[in-house]
Order: structure tokens, then sequence, then C-alpha cells
């Protein structure tokens, strides 16, 4: 792929339960059941083996595809045990020796990744009415906790060995890299000073004190262990939904070709100018009217279809091309009609399926947010930057419009509510963070803004006619090209998160700033490094000074 | 759209193909036709002058001779023609294409270049508006006007830069060179010395010859620059700045030359009896414009400039052809000082490393070139049997900018004390007192054909061959 050539296999983000290798997903009725099963010899890359159930990106992609494909596939189900089936161990977390041989930026992508699986997680148990429950049938330990942390409800074995931890802190001199920290004070509430004991306690907590403290919901005797969890599950999950037929998703199978990848409504274009990419959004073609089950649909309905592909190619950008730090966005059609199909979603969101495509176009655009490289919105000549498709733009750091004939923007109900962001406002609120009144007209305003209105309303950062369009569009993106990649990233992820602070936002925000931190510090990585030196016989020798 | 033609506009930038030039170019052409008359001569709009114009490129062609009135003066847009596969030949990017488009990630950098020349162009004409008033001759009236349409001229050449290629913010920076004044406590000029202000002629021809020679060192080491188009409108910026410099040089030594003829005249050698300028004045006047000018090229050890010369946007002067300058990496390689140390205490040896001293290179080359004049100036001195000498002073006199900013350092580079700098000053600069004897000198112009004022003699010869008395300025009916 041209300019491109990674030293690495390209990633794949594409899988189906007949294809997981680590985890086993179980339908029965209204519960499901997602078992770890990691392969100790099924590592994505040679050198590391994944032992205790230690999982890696390989083993995250299966699991986020099982939590996508319950919402989708399987709509009947209510509660997902989320358990083991390797004796005495539920999860020793993310494998340390992947993370120790994995570059910097892999690692910061993957903890990235992890975590946007879990607030699915929590996502689906919140908004799609599948509950997450999980039955610790042995240690869970640093990631191996995390995970649970994201369920509902965690019943811990009491067996006077299975105990919960996260080891990070006095193990590997870094910090639990999948929200942790931050659930363990903010969701579970746990005391300041019993987290604090709890995070630099190695071996972890155990039995009736990990109840105590919050840590977990409930213990059980081994002997009723399975019992009890399944009471339970079958107490939440209730009836179930079997009303709901599910939409299965299809592959989405992108051609890789010279110039990038070519799906079916995206394209994800490198080059010209280095470092720099395209994506090409191709907006609705036809609106199909509405069926009477709208799951009818399937998985080739256009909104479903084309932000399963922009999601894919997010992650793509990601981990298969580091190298790109600026993306252009443009999405090009007939505005029309995507303000057709955002008022038809609107008038049928009520349908568990339509739904379900909201809530994923939510974590799709949310999946942009997160995604650190530079995005400017092209809206130029032909463009369809309307409604859900305009939530492109306005994620975008900037947004860049032609002021001519028929280059026009517009907004829909979306805009005001459907899509919000990680910190809980819209990204037209966090956009007019200084006047809650604007935020309030502009997400009213209606019909079709040309440049020189979109720029008064603040929605587009610079409008410029034919003469100077190509010109300004060069520098900017040269000018963009040109600056540090990780200035642009901290830069990006800061400006970008105006406004109030969620669990979502501090869980992307401690990670990005304090883990990475602590990811390149002599103390984890350097040659006597804790992180370097674990499952070795030295000692961690650290530098003392704090900062 | 009426103004913009190719005809009004004479340019070899293919202007009337140019939609984005143009465009631009009718919002801001009448913006500097009011400025024009604004800040433009006082007094002179309506007569006619003997003015060359730049019409072409070719040979002759950038000096038509013709009377005209300066508002209707067709101001033009002329690059140098392009070199065939020219490339960058210094710093990090050597042998790699000149570039035709700014690259995005030197835009500012760029941008910032040619806005503070840019700015420079106007200024001077804003600081030598009132100076017809007090002209010496025709002769001299005429060539202040020749020097300030040629700078309304470079204005155009920086603003063609700013309107081709930075796009919207380029047009904004060009409008905001219509709206700074020279002197203007609330929107100063950029450069300091350019909001000086300019009373009287010793002080013109002063400015043209040691100002605009700064001008000429500036545009030399942008003629040098990887931005091809940067490089080709200063380089022909560079052929008419060399009569500006004529006229400075000319001028001041036009001055001695009546000063030693009074001199000789008086039974005292007394040429302010005389009606005069005298020697240690004019001394004075050297002293500090050429002190004022020097800080212009900016501070001795500047990371902007080594910045400037690693990314290939400004050379040295003479960086292609001179000799001087074998290596054109400057990688490892020092430049050595004398500079202040124990805050100001002393002067010690000090290296810098050469790329951040290219503010400083580029200001020895200048100075060798004042002194060059200077030394013709003693030529005339000595040929009129005055035995005094007029001397360039020390780099390090004078200064608000750099290593020597605001040091009590004497004319002849030594460190002194401030109380003995202070006791001195008035002797080394310009007083109240002399800038009242010039204003009581220059009270009224000469308007008659070849006559001139007391205190200057005549030039050796006419513009473009014509005599000394010949009509230079015809005066409209007052
Ligand atoms: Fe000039
Ligand atoms: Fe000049």
């Amino acid at each position: 792929m041209g300019e491109t050539n990674q030293t690495f296999e390209r990633i794949n983000f594409e899988t189906s339960p007949e294809r997981y290798r680590h985890i086993k997903l179980e339908i029965n009725g209204p519960a499901a059941t997602i078992k770890l099963n990691i392969q100790e010899e099924g590592g994505m890359r040679e050198g590391y083996q994944l032992k205790l159930n230690s999982y890696d990106l390989g083993v995250d992609i299966e699991l986020a595809d099982a939590v996508q494909r319950l919402r989708f596939e399987h709509p009947e189900v209510t509660a997902v045990l989320v358990t083991s089936a390797q004796e005495g161990i539920f999860s020793a977390g993310a494998n340390i020796f992947m993370l120790g041989s994995s570059a910097h930026a892999f690692k910061v992508n993957f903890c990235k990744y992890t975590n946007e699986t879990r607030l699915s997680i929590e996502d689906a148990t919140a908004n799609s009415g599948q509950t997450y429950i999980a039955a610790l049938n042995g240690i869970a330990s640093g990631g191996g906790y995390e995970l649970p942390l994201a369920c509902e409800k965690i019943y811990l074995i009491e067996d006077r060995r299975s105990a919960v931890a996260l080891p990070e802190v006095p193990y590997l001199g870094v910090l639990p890299g999948t929200g942790g920290l931050t659930r363990v004070v903010d969701k579970r509430k746990v005391r300041k000073d019993r987290a604090d004991i709890f995070c630099t306690l190695a071996e972890g907590i155990k039995g009736k004190k990990a109840v105590e403290w919050g840590l977990v919901d409930e213990v059980f005797p081994s002997s009723r262990f399975w019992q009890e969890v399944e009471a339970r599950v079958k107490q939440i999950a209730g009836a179930g939904r079997p009303d709901r037929k599910g939409v299965k998703l299809t592959p989405l199978q992108p051609e890789l070709r010279e110039d990038g990848i070519h799906y079916r409504h995206v394209k994800l274009l490198l080059g010209p100018t280095p470092r720099t990419a395209r994506l090409e959004i191709t907006g609705p073609a036809e609106i199909p009217a509405m069926p009477s089950d709208p799951s009818q649909l399937g998985a080739d309905w256009y909104p479903l279809r084309v932000f399963r592909e922009m999601d894919d190619a997010l992650l793509h950008l990601r981990f298969n091309h580091p190298e790109i730090g600026l993306v252009l966005v443009s999405v090009k059609g007939d505005s029309d009609k995507v303000l057709q199909l955002d008022a038809q979603l609107q008038e049928h969101r009520k349908h568990w399926f339509v739904n379900e495509v909201l809530l994923f176009i939510r974590r799709t655009l949310k999946r942009m947010d997160y995604t650190a490289k530079s995005f400017f919105a092209i809206i130029d000549q032909g463009t369809c930057f309307a409604g859900t498709m305009l939530e492109l733009a306005l994620a975008s750091d900037r947004a860049y419009m032609l002021d001519a004939k028929d280059v026009t923007i517009a907004l829909s109900e979306f805009n005001g509510g459907a899509y919000p962001m990680g910190n809980g406002l819209t990204r037209i609120q966090t956009r007019f963070l200084n006047d809650a009144d604007h935020a309030a007209a502009v997400a009213k305003l209606r019909g079709k803004l040309d440049a020189a209105e979109a720029e008064k309303q603040g929605l587009v950062t610079a409008a410029f006619d034919d003469i100077d369009w190509e010109d300004e569009i060069r520098l900017a993106v040269e000018e963009r090209a040109s600056m540090s990649p990780d200035a642009l990233t901290g830069m990006e992820a800061s400006l970008r998160f105006a406004g109030p602070e969620t669990l979502e936002t501090k869980i992307f925000g401690r990670l990005s700033a304090w883990q990475n931190w602590i990811f390149q510090r002599p103390n984890a990585v350097g040659e006597k490094g804790a992180l370097t030196l674990y499952g070795r016989p030295e000692r961690p020798e650290f530098d003392w000074r704090r900062t | 759209m009426s103004f913009i033609s190719s005809e009004k506009i004479p340019n070899n930038v293919n202007l009337s193909s140019d939609r984005k030039l143009q465009r631009a170019l009718e919002e801001w052409q009448p913006n500097f036709l009011d400025w024009w008359m604004e800040m433009g001569p006082d007094g002179f709009q309506k007569d006619q002058i003997y003015l060359r114009t730049a019409v072409s490129v070719d040979e002759g062609g950038w000096a038509n001779f013709g009377y005209v009135r300066m508002p209707e003066y067709r101001w033009g847009i002329f690059l140098t023609p392009a070199e065939a596969n020219r490339t960058i030949h210094f710093g990090d990017n050597i042998g790699a294409p000149a570039w035709n488009e700014v690259p995005g990630e030197y835009r500012k950098e760029l941008r910032r270049i040619i806005v503070t020349q840019a700015d420079t162009e106007p200024a001077s004409v804003e600081q030598q508006r009132r100076l017809g008033y007090t002209a010496p001759s025709l002769y001299d009236l005429r060539n202040l006007f020749q020097v300030n349409v040629e700078e309304g001229r470079h204005l155009w050449a920086m603003v063609y830069l700013l309107h081709s290629f930075f796009g919207k913010d380029g047009r904004e920076e060009a409008e905001d060179l219509l709206k700074r004044r020279s002197g203007n406590p609330d929107s100063p000029r950029i450069l300091e010395a350019f909001n000086k202000p300019m009373e009287d002629w010793l002080s013109f021809f002063c400015f043209t010859m040691f100002t605009d020679r700064d001008g000429k060192y500036q545009l030399g080491a942008l003629a040098e620059s990887a931005f091809d188009p940067l490089a080709r409108s200063t380089r022909f910026m560079l052929t008419e700045e060399a009569h500006h410099l004529f006229v400075g040089e000319t001028g001041v030594g036009r001055i001695i030359e009546r000063t030693a003829q009074l001199m000789k005249k008086d039974p005292n050698e007394d040429a302010r009896a005389q009606g005069g300028i005298p020697l240690d004045l004019i001394q004075r006047y050297i002293n500090y414009w050429y002190s004022t000018s020097l800080d212009l090229f900016g501070g001795e050890d500047s990371s902007n400039a080594a910045t400037y010369f690693s990314q290939g946007l400004k050379g040295r002067f003479g960086e292609s052809s001179d000799k001087r300058y074998p290596n054109h990496r400057e990688i490892d390689t020092i430049y050595e000082l004398e500079a202040p140390v124990e805050g100001g205490a002393r002067l010690e040896k000090q290296a810098i490393p050469t790329r951040r001293a290219m503010n400083a290179v580029l200001r020895d080359s200048y100075t060798q070139d004042c002194q060059r004049a200077v030394d013709r100036w003693n030529k005339i001195l000595q040929d009129n049997g005055v035995k005094v000498e007029i001397r360039l002073p020390s780099q390090r006199f004078n200064r608000e900018i750099g290593l020597y900013a605001d040091l009590p350092i004497d004319p002849a580079g030594n460190l002194i004390s401030r109380e003995a700098f202070n006791a001195q000053k008035a002797s080394w600069l310009p007083s109240e007192a002399d800038r009242q004897f010039l204003k009581s000198l220059m009270n009224k112009p000469v308007h008659e054909p070849g006559k001139f004022a007391n205190w200057i003699a005549p030039p050796k010869r006419g513009i473009e061959n014509l005599p000394v008395d010949f009509e230079y300025v015809r005066f409209e009916p007052r």
C-alpha cells in the first residue's frame, strides 16, 4: 500500500464467532455467555504466550465482535455472563510480554481499543438492555479485573485463593491501562484509602473483604458458585425479548488496493501529501421505505453499513497506518437524502434496531474523537455534510468550506442530541461552550447553510472561494503535516473535550496523560525499569525523584 | 475592475490571466492609492516629475524616463526571469528543487520575512513625506520622489507575493501594510528605524546611504531564498535599490564636498560660519544612522537566523556567487565576536555557531560596503585639502538590539563607564541643537533649475545624462 510498507503484518479487525479462537459465545434464550479460553499459542505475534487467560489485541477484537454481535444478532438476549473456561483463573489481564515487546504507539492504541471495548460493554448494559455480569471463577488480575469492572455485576468465587487485583503499580511500575483506577473509585465508589491499598497490593483482595470494600458484589463458595451465579443471571435476564429478530452482521470485506482501502461507501486513500490520508465517504444513494419491521433492512442498510465501514477504517488508520498524521474527511452525495434518512431514523428510533444503529453511529463518532490523528473536514463541490454526516465535520479538528454555489451544509434533529460525545455534551454544545444559547439556536437551524452562513454560525473554521480554495487547503495540510505528531496528539486530545468530565473522559484523559507518560519513563521501560525486568530475577532500580 | 489591467500595471507575472491576483489587487489597489494620497509626498502630487518607470524586465525596460504625476505612476510587478531547474544551494535542503509554491511548513516564517521587508517600503515614504518642502534643488527633489515611487513599487512587489502565495492571510497582511503608520504609537511600523522622524535632508541622505543599504543586504539575502518567487522578486528590486544608495552616498558626499569648500573659504575653516554643515555634525549624523541601521539586521546570536538559513529561506549576501562562502551548510562552524560578559562589565571573545550568527555575517558584509563609501568621502575631503576624516563607528556603538544593546560603548567600540558615555554623548550623536541648526539652514526649497542650496555641492552630472540644470520637476501653477 504505497508509502506505508509496514514491518508488521496488517491487522484485520473483522472476525465472527465461527472464527473465534479465544472466546466462546453461547446463547441460551435470554442469556448469553462469553467464555474466555485464551489459547497460549494463539498470540497475534510471535514472542509471547497468552498464559493464564492473558490477552492481546487479537483476543480483544474477538471480545469486541461478540459484544457487537450480541446487540445486533441477538437482540433477544438481556443478560450476558462473562466468565472463564479455565480452572482457577479468570484472566491475568493484558499480556505483559506482549506489551514489553510492542512499540509505544501500538501499546497506546491497544489500550485505547480495549477501553473502547469496555465502554461498549457498559453502553450495551445502559442502552441496549443487555446487562453484563462477570463470574470470576478464579484470579482476576490487572486487565483481568478491569474487564469485570466494566460489567454491571461482579461475582467472585471464594476458594481462599481467587482474588481480584490491580498489581500494575507494585509489579510493573505502570498503571492499569483499561480504566481500572477510575472505575474502582468512580464507578464502584471504593473509598480512596482502601483503593490505595488495593492498587498497591500485588496479590489483590479476596473473599468477604472484596465484598466489604466494594470491589465485587458478592462472593460464593466453590460448591455453590455456579448455582448462585446462574440464579442471578436468570433473574437479571428475565424473559428476554423473543419477539426481536436479529440482524446478521455480514462481513465488510474491503478491497486493499494500491492507493488504500476501498469499502462500499467509504474509501481510505493514502497521500498525496506525505503523512496524509483522505477518508472519502459517499452519501446514501436511495432511501428504501421503512418496512414494518425495520430489522428487515439488514446489515446493508446504509447508516449501519457506512458507519461500520467508517469504524473499520478508523481502526486501520490507528493500527496499520501509524505514519498518517492528518486525515481529510469528505462526504459526497445528496444532502437531501441524508436528511431524509435522518428523518426516517428519527421517526423509528424507538425500534430496537434503529436504536442500535444510532448507538453504533454514536460509538463510531466517539472512536473518531479518540483517534490520535488530525482530522480536517473538507466541504466542497458535491458535499453532503448534513445531519448525521455533519457530525463528522463537527468531530474534525477543523472544517474548511468552499464558498461556492450549491456547496451547503445542513443540520437535523440528530445534531441536537443523538450523538453525545464522551463528555456527555453534543458536539455543538461542546463547540459553543461559551454560549449555550447560541448552541441551542444552532441546533435548531434547518435548511441549507452556505459557506457565509456556516462561517457566521461558527460551524466551519474558514470559508474560501474557488480562487483561494486549493492554495489554502494545500498550505493548511502541509503545515499540519509538518508539526510534531506528539504535540499534536496531546493538543488535539486537550482541545476536543472541552466541558465536563465523565467517567469516559477521565479514562481516556488519564490514559493519554498518565499511562502514556509512565510507559515511556525509565522507571518502567529503562534497562532497570520494572516493566523491563518483569519475570526476571533482578529487582528494578528506580530514579526516586518525584515529578 | 477598471484599475486592474496589464496596461495600467506593467508586469511579467501574467496578471491578465491570473484571476486570484486580479481579485486581490482590485481590492488593494484603490486602498494603495488612498494611502499614497494620504501618506505619500506632501504637496507635490499634481506636479510633473521626471521619473523612471519599470515597464519590463528586458534590458533597459526597467528604466523608462518621462514626466509623470506621481499618483499616475505605473507601479508594476516584476520578477527577474526564472532560472531553469534552480535548486536550493544552502542549508539543510541543498540540492532539492527550489520551491515555486510556499511549502506549508515554512508558511509562517516566509510570511513573517516578507511582511517585515514589505513594511519598510511604505514606512520610508511616510518618513520622508514632508522633505519636498525643503529640497535643496530640483535635481534632489526629483531624486526624492524617484526613491518614493520605487519604494511604493517595492511594496507592490512584496504584496504580489502575499497575494499570490499566502491566501486569505496574505491579503489581510497586505491590507495591514497600508494601515500601519510610521511613528504612530498606536500602529507603528514594525522596525524601529522606520518610526524615526526624518525632518532634514542630511537625515534623508544618511537614510538612503545607510538604511536603504540595509535593504540592499536584506534583499540580497532573500534573493538567495529557496522560495523562488521571493528570490526573483527581490533580485529585481535590487536593480532599483542601487539608485537609492547612489542618492544617499552622493548626497552625503556632495554635502561633505561643499563643507570642505566652505572650510577652505573661511579664515577659521568654519563651514558653519559660511552657511554650511560642519563636519562634526555630519559625523554625528553618520554615527546615528549607521548604528540605527545596524539594528535592522537583528541580534548577533539568533535562533531565527539559524532557522531561516537551515530551511533555505534566507541566505547570506552573495551566497551563491561569493567565494567567501565555500561552505553552504555551516553545520559545525563557528563565528567569533567580542561579546559582553559579567553583566556587561567587559567584552570577551566568544564563539557562536555560524548558523546562529547569520545576522552578524550579513551585517559584516554591510559594514564593509559602508566603509567603501566612507573611503570615497574621505577622498573628497582629501582632494579639497581638508585633513579631518569621516569615520564609521564600531558596530557595537549605540545599539538598541542584540548583544550590545544599551551598553555604554564609545564609537571606537570600547566599553566605557556610563558617566563617561553620557558626558560625551552629545559629541557622538545628534543633539537638539544640531536639529535646530539644520532646520534653520534648510528653511526653504530651491526650485530654480540648476541652482543648489548653499550647503550642498551640485552633482557631477544629471539624471540619465541630462544636464544638471534640466527641469526635473515641472510645477503646476499653485
Ligand atoms: Fe525598497
Ligand atoms: Fe530603497
